[in-house]
């Protein structure tokens, strides 16, 4: 998606920060729903999928970090002002980029969140 | 005269009853072109007037029903689920005098049940999602300044779908024969015949699933509007935030609405036919089904809540008398809430026994919506601060809506933690809770709304000093009711119970709710009064009554039918604040469309970051085949519940008659002429195929809505290969059980082959050999069918029999799922076929073909995965 440092965007780069909470939510779920299942041994410890989880969000922090950094720099290099409301290519850019930062950071916010259950927790019960 | 003015016999009618040389004078088809006209003079204006008036007029006499106008529509579509909100309401009063003192006989337990579960499923499935779509139906377009959305045929689908469904369900209670399983259906509660007789369920599952083919028709439709119908120059940038909420909830309802329609094929499937997906004994599970409810249940809550944010994102300004302050977090609150509403479903299911691990996944999202919830919240307040807001009804209730959303947001907090969820989990507690968030959040700001667009819709204002009043009653009636909840949930009230027993200190907060709702109840039908009261004497509002600054309050009063008098040049995000003249500029047909020359209803597309004009749209008119089209597809289901097959099947081949003569007379119509001049000296395309079209991008959303469905099936699959020691499970010693391979691989060969001549089709069909294309159509049609013979054919000739466990029933899901689909794209090219036979398709007006290629692109898709999983996956494992 990025072109150097030059990106259009558009409303699938706007959704990108969270769509990779999306899927990182989806596969710290899945993977110990999997692992836990079908939950007889409650005891059972699941150091391999708390490992795996904590590598996700490692991979999951960076790219949504990359997309904040990403945004807020072209946003910055094109003027970074708000408010966004002028009528032009320009603006509707920077909107859509500073959009992306703010989005960006809730995901950022949000990918921590999902992950701290599995920092706390070493069993299935 | 053309194919679609030939179809559009209502207005030929409404026409002719002002008189024949009133048509003559309009003078269609002699126009010129509108750059030509000098829009300062009055006789030119007068002339488009009366000829804008003319196309975009209602049909007259009972031929009105046929209208498909989103003014009309709109209309019917909010009147009717105000209609079922009030059914609903009283049912919820007559819980409430039942639960007014301990062991009262005022209802009998089932009949309470009944009672409770409709009261529920009305208010959810009839009001509150249907209520959005109404409004966004009524408003969008005239918030964009465009003349009607791009398909309101499908908008009129979708609400005789909507009103037909509702009855049934509605009817159902007076014959005894509601459902009794709270809005939820709890299997294998519901899904057992000795637990539940009679059709109570079947009634709840086929009538709403009729009912979210109406949401998801018009989830299509928003999407394709807010995206391709603004007006030239509204970037994204500029667009009322109204159209952002339309945006996200519409894209949330393409995600969330068909996982319960998936979850409404399994759990049919078991009641008519016993196929086990919810039955223990056999390997099926009932966390399925809570599973694919909650993925549709918990957006749902934001479907409901953010189109009513929405409202307060546009009062706001107008009261306030300036911008909004921080536009860029409201777009980030509506797409952080639509993305992490699906993250939270598991917070319904915190009691049935899922590994700690897993409830705080859902906790700590649960936790963290909360922030996207709050900063819309602190986005009003900043507006309301740094304006200078002027105190009216709209305000009052809007001030209501924020106190009453964030006590429910608050409970909310506490009952997203597992712990607390635990001892308040199926109490009053909860019923409190979600009152708050549901009436704060989406009640009172609906009611804002009307009281804000009132003026707009009806040409009056509503009364202020009755607002006041209603708004106190229900303010304080609400409160009353609900707040003693908390306390009556927390002495240990469990939810859906018929009675109490004295003695253990339920009565006295059971009382003051009581009382609390029937005051509430008052204020509501004051609301009522003062909207149906007859007011012929009082005078009109002036235009834009509350001076407010966005589209929609071009609206002439009385209204006018055409929506806008020309279709603006948009430079600002409130033109009517921002924009000189902007007012008198597009009254005066300076902008773009000022006329309806060749006597068609136009509208115009453009793109969607920057909206430049790409495209002068023609959208059909008045048809009663949309209203055929709905009676015939409920008449499927409504005689599906009651298992009259014959009548069942004859029915459905009406309904996909009815449809494909719709589609046949009023889609993908070759204008008279490739471009037309519409103003300013801009010549657009009257024709656009492939992803230039809206129609392409209605199918690409319908098909992204089917493959969540799809998708919904296949996670059930690996739900029971999940949680079941062994799956496939071995049925006899030594003997392998599943569609064996050879036949699914036959299947997906063949599906591959119809899919290539789709796509070989659409190519030589484009290049001009129009006989190629005809005979490849002609072999997708045998190559498909083959293919769903042949997926069906595995299951079948290796005897898997659906009722002995979940497995097969599992199997033969997935293959039924896909040999339908394979039916439907061979009917598609068999249509296409037709099409180019009669003249209607040729290789420049291609939208058919196109269009079904693209399908086949999904459904490719889909056979793939369905071998992969039911013939191969067993394999890998």
């Amino acid at each position: 998606m990025a072109i150097g440092n030059k990106t259009r965007d558009n409303l699938w780069t706007l959704i990108t920060a969270p769509t990779i909470w999306g899927v990182h939510f989806l596969l710290c779920y899945g993977s110990v729903a999997y692992g836990c299942a079908p939950n007889e041994n409650i005891f059972q410890t699941i150091s391999g999928f708390r490992i795996f989880v904590g590598g996700l969000t490692a991979v999951a922090l960076a790219a949504i970090g990359f997309v904040f950094m990403r945004a807020l720099g072209e946003w910055r290099r094109n003027g970074g002002r708000i408010p966004h409301e002028e009528d032009s290519i320009e603006v509707r850019e920077r909107f859509l980029e500073f959009s992306t930062v703010l989005l960006a950071g809730l995901s950022f916010i949000a990918v921590i969140y999902t992950a701290l259950p599995a920092a706390m927790m070493v069993d299935c019960r | 005269m053309s194919d679609a003015t030939l179809d559009q016999s209502a207005t030929r009618w409404a026409g002719k009853s002002d008189g024949e040389k009133a048509q003559a004078d309009l003078n269609f088809g002699n126009v010129p072109p509108a750059s030509e006209r000098d829009q300062d003079d009055p006789e030119v204006r007068a002339g488009q007037e009366a000829r804008l008036r003319h196309v975009w007029a209602e049909p007259k006499g009972w031929r009105y029903w046929s209208a498909v106008n989103n003014t009309e529509v709109g209309l019917w579509y909010t009147a009717t689920s105000f209609a079922f909100m009030l059914f609903a309401g009283v049912l919820g009063l007559m819980m409430r005098v039942q639960l007014s003192a301990p062991d009262n006989d005022f209802l009998t337990a089932s009949f309470y049940n009944q009672v409770y579960t409709l009261h529920g499923t009305v208010m959810m499935f009839l009001f509150a999602v249907p209520v959005f779509e109404a409004v966004a139906i009524i408003l969008l377009p005239q918030m964009l300044g465009a003349r009607d959305l791009p398909f309101p045929r499908l908008s009129a689908f979708g609400y005789w779908c909507f009103l037909i469904g509702g009855i049934f369900v509605c009817g159902s209670i007076f014959f005894g024969a509601a459902p009794e399983g709270g809005w939820f259906m709890y299997p294998p509660l519901t899904t057992q015949e000795r637990f539940s007789p009679g059709y109570g369920a079947d009634i709840w599952l086929l009538g709403l699933s009729f009912i979210e083919v109406a949401s998801i028709a018009a989830a299509v439709e928003l999407i394709v509007g807010t995206l391709k119908c603004r007006p030239p120059g509204m970037r994204l940038n500029l667009m009322p935030l109204y159209a952002w909420y339309v945006l996200v909830v519409a894209g949330m309802i393409l995600f969330a609405f068909p996982p319960l329609i998936a979850g409404d094929i399994l759990f049919e499937l078991e009641r008519l036919f016993n196929w086990p997906f919810f039955d223990p004994e056999r390997g099926g599970d009932p966390m399925l089904w809570q599973h694919l409810f909650w993925i549709f249940g918990h957006p749902e809550v934001y479907i409901v809540f953010l189109p009513a944010i929405a409202l307060l994102a546009m009062i706001i300004p107008t009261f306030a008398r300036r911008p909004i302050v921080g536009y860029s977090f409201i777009v980030l609150a509506a797409v952080g809430t639509g993305f992490l509403s699906f993250g939270l479903w598991v917070h319904h299911m915190f009691a049935t026994g899922l590994p700690a691990i897993s409830l705080g996944f859902f906790s700590a999202a649960s936790e963290a919506v909360a922030i996207p919830t709050a900063v819309q919240i602190f986005v009003f307040l900043a507006t309301l601060l740094a304006g200078r807001v002027i105190y009216s009804v709209p305000m009052l209730f809007v001030s209501g809506a924020l106190a009453i959303f964030v006590i429910g947001g608050l409970t909310g907090v506490m009952v997203a933690l597992a712990p607390f969820d635990w001892q308040a989990h199926d109490t009053y507690f909860v019923v409190a809770h979600l009152h708050y968030v549901l009436l704060g959040g989406m009640l009172f700001p609906v009611v804002a709304g009307v009281y804000y667009y009132w003026p707009m819709m009806g040409g009056r204002r509503l009364s202020d000093k009755l607002g006041k009043i209603a708004f106190w009653l229900m303010f304080v009636g609400f409160n009353t009711a609900f707040l003693p909840m908390h306390w009556s949930g927390l002495i240990g009230m469990p939810r859906r119970v018929w009675t109490y027993p004295a003695d253990i200190g339920l009565e006295l907060p059971n009382l003051i709710s009581s009382i609390g709702a029937f005051v509430f109840a008052a204020g509501f039908v004051t609301v009522v009064w003062d909207v149906l009261r007859p007011r012929k004497g009082e005078p009109y509002a002036e235009r834009n009554t509350w001076n407010a600054g966005t589209l929609e309050w071009l609206a002439e009063v009385p209204d006018e039918a055409w929506g806008v008098r020309s279709v603006p040049i948009v430079s600002s995000r409130y033109p009517l604040w921002q924009q000189k003249n902007f007012m008198a500029d597009v009254d005066m047909g300076r902008y773009y469309m000022p006329d309806a020359e060749e006597g068609m209803r136009e509208t115009m597309v453009t793109s969607v970051l920057d909206a430049e004009p790409v495209q002068c749209l023609r959208v059909p008119g008045p048809t009663f085949m949309t209203f055929w089209a709905a009676i015939f597809l409920g008449a499927v289901f409504i005689l599906a519940t009651f298992h009259l097959w014959t009548l069942t099947l004859i029915t459905a081949v009406f309904a996909v008659g009815a449809i494909l003569v719709w589609l046949w007379r009023g889609t993908a119509m070759q204008p008279e002429k490739a471009e037309k001049d519409v103003g300013l000296g801009l010549k657009l395309p009257l024709y656009a195929s492939g992803p230039k079209s809206v129609g392409w991008w209605a199918m690409f959303i319908t098909m992204t809505g089917d493959a969540t469905a799809f998708i919904s099936l296949i996670f059930g699959y690996f739900f029971y290969f999940t949680v079941s020691p062994v799956f496939p499970p071995p049925m006899m010693a030594g003997e392998e059980i599943g569609p064996g391979v050879l036949w699914p691989l036959v299947a997906l060969a063949l599906f591959a082959a119809s899919w290539l001549t789709a796509i070989l089709a659409r190519n030589t069909n484009s290049k001009g050999a129009v006989g190629t294309a005809r005979l490849l159509m002609g072999c997708g049609v045998l190559l498909s069918l083959a293919a769903s013979a042949a997926i069906l054919w595995g299951p079948y000739v290796t005897g898997l029999i659906p009722t002995v466990h979940v497995y097969p029933a599992t199997v033969w899901v997935l293959a039924i799922w896909t040999a339908c689909h394979g039916a439907a794209g061979a009917l598609m090219l068999a249509y296409c076929l037709a099409r180019s036979l009669a003249g209607r398709m040729t290789p420049t007006h291609d939208i058919d073909i196109v269009n079904v290629a693209l399908y086949w692109h999904f459904m490719a898709g889909t056979a793939l995965v369905t071998v992969a999983t039911i013939a191969l996956f067993p394999l890998a494992v």
